[in-house]
């Protein structure tokens, strides 16, 4: 089963996203898929390797997945690493993706937490959409239309 | 478990480097790295022991090219080999698109080799994969060393369904890139087909 993100949704992701960045003063905001993917980023990005941040931060709540699972418990939804200059907020939404919230003393734990609360409640109301429309979207992913010569053709040197 | 984002027209595969203990996964994430022009790779991430051992994982993003207009990009991963990080080798395993499993050629490692490729499965099967039923690549590294088993006695061993399989050095990057372009290709094509073209 592929993951498909369609752009009406990867949109209002994105707003939601921008909204959070404004609201709680963060530096950087990303949301990840449980694979390490990164589906969206906004706020100060230029100079960070989101693609490697993406993985890490699946890695992460992959690990404490592991060990809720030992301990039976059903998740560690939500994880906080404090640095001295960066702070990490990190929390699983809908047990479907990842929302990783980036700051710095502009903010605090408080605001963040209260910020990404409300961030929770509006992508799992836009996540449950996408997973009604996949269905329906059929299997029809880009491609459906491509031959085997166009896989050829990614491979000459 | 492919994931394709329409708006920034990107297709995004995982690839897995899985095998026992020293068997070279990680020498072919580096290969791979030190060997690939600066605008088709990102950063090489490796989660190791002060030892340099793999603890979690490594990870490699490449971009391969277009195809149709969308970009295809790789995520290589490699899992820690040693047998008791068994937990973090499962957890590596989620979403996975392609396994390319390394073997070592080595006479001594046959035992930890099939120990690797038994426990590949049955970590395959708790997340609801067959390993026959998945682009899968096997190569045996380490062929530049003395005692080493013959590839008839490889293929025996570890080849029971034919799948394509490459005679390696990595340290030297011999196979490397075989290895890679076989795995990737198999991935865009089983995405093809899983998408009814």
């Amino acid at each position: 089963m592929n993951v498909v993100m369609y752009e009406d949704e990867l949109n209002q992701i994105q707003t939601v996203v921008d909204k959070l960045v404004r609201d709680a003063n963060a530096r950087v905001v990303c949301i990840v898929d449980k694979n390490g993917q990164l589906i969206s980023a906004s706020g100060e990005t230029d100079n960070l390797d989101t693609t490697s941040l993406a993985s890490l931060i699946a890695g992460t709540i992959a690990a404490m997945g592991g060990m809720a699972k030992l301990l039976k418990e059903n998740e560690f939804p939500t994880q906080f690493h404090e640095g001295v200059k960066a702070n990490i907020h990190i929390q699983l939404v809908g047990n479907r993706v990842i929302l990783a919230v980036i700051f710095d003393s502009r903010a605090t734990l408080g605001l963040v937490r209260l910020r990404v609360k409300r961030a929770c409640d509006e992508l799992n109301a836009i996540f449950e959409a996408l997973m009604k429309r996949v269905p329906a979207g059929g299997g029809s992913a880009p491609f459906g239309e491509i031959t085997d010569e166009d896989i050829d053709n990614l491979f000459n040197d | 478990m492919s994931f394709i984002n329409y708006l920034s027209r990107e297709i995004n595969c995982k690839i897995v480097y899985y095998g026992p203990g020293l068997c070279g996964k990680t020498t072919n994430l580096q290969w791979i790295y030190q060997r690939t022009a600066p605008e088709a790779k990102g950063k090489m991430i490796s989660l190791a022991t002060e030892q340099d051992r793999t603890l979690f994982f490594d990870f490699l993003p490449l971009s391969l090219g277009e195809i149709r207009g969308f970009k295809t990009r790789f995520h290589l991963y490699t899992v820690p080999g040693q047998v008791f990080y068994d937990a973090s080798r499962k957890l590596i395993l989620k979403g996975v698109d392609g396994v390319v499993f390394v073997a070592d050629s080595q006479i001594e490692r046959m035992e930890a080799n099939q120990e690797s490729v038994e426990n590949l499965q049955q970590n395959l099967a708790e997340q609801g994969y067959q390993l026959e039923k998945i682009p899968y690549v096997i190569q045996y590294n380490k062929r530049d060393l003395p005692n080493i088993a013959t590839v008839a006695e490889l293929r025996s061993l570890m080849n029971p369904t034919n799948a394509p399989d490459f005679e390696a050095v990595a340290s030297k990057g011999v196979g490397v890139f075989d290895t890679l372009k076989s795995v990737a290709k198999l991935v865009l094509t089983e995405l093809k087909r899983g998408s009814g073209g």
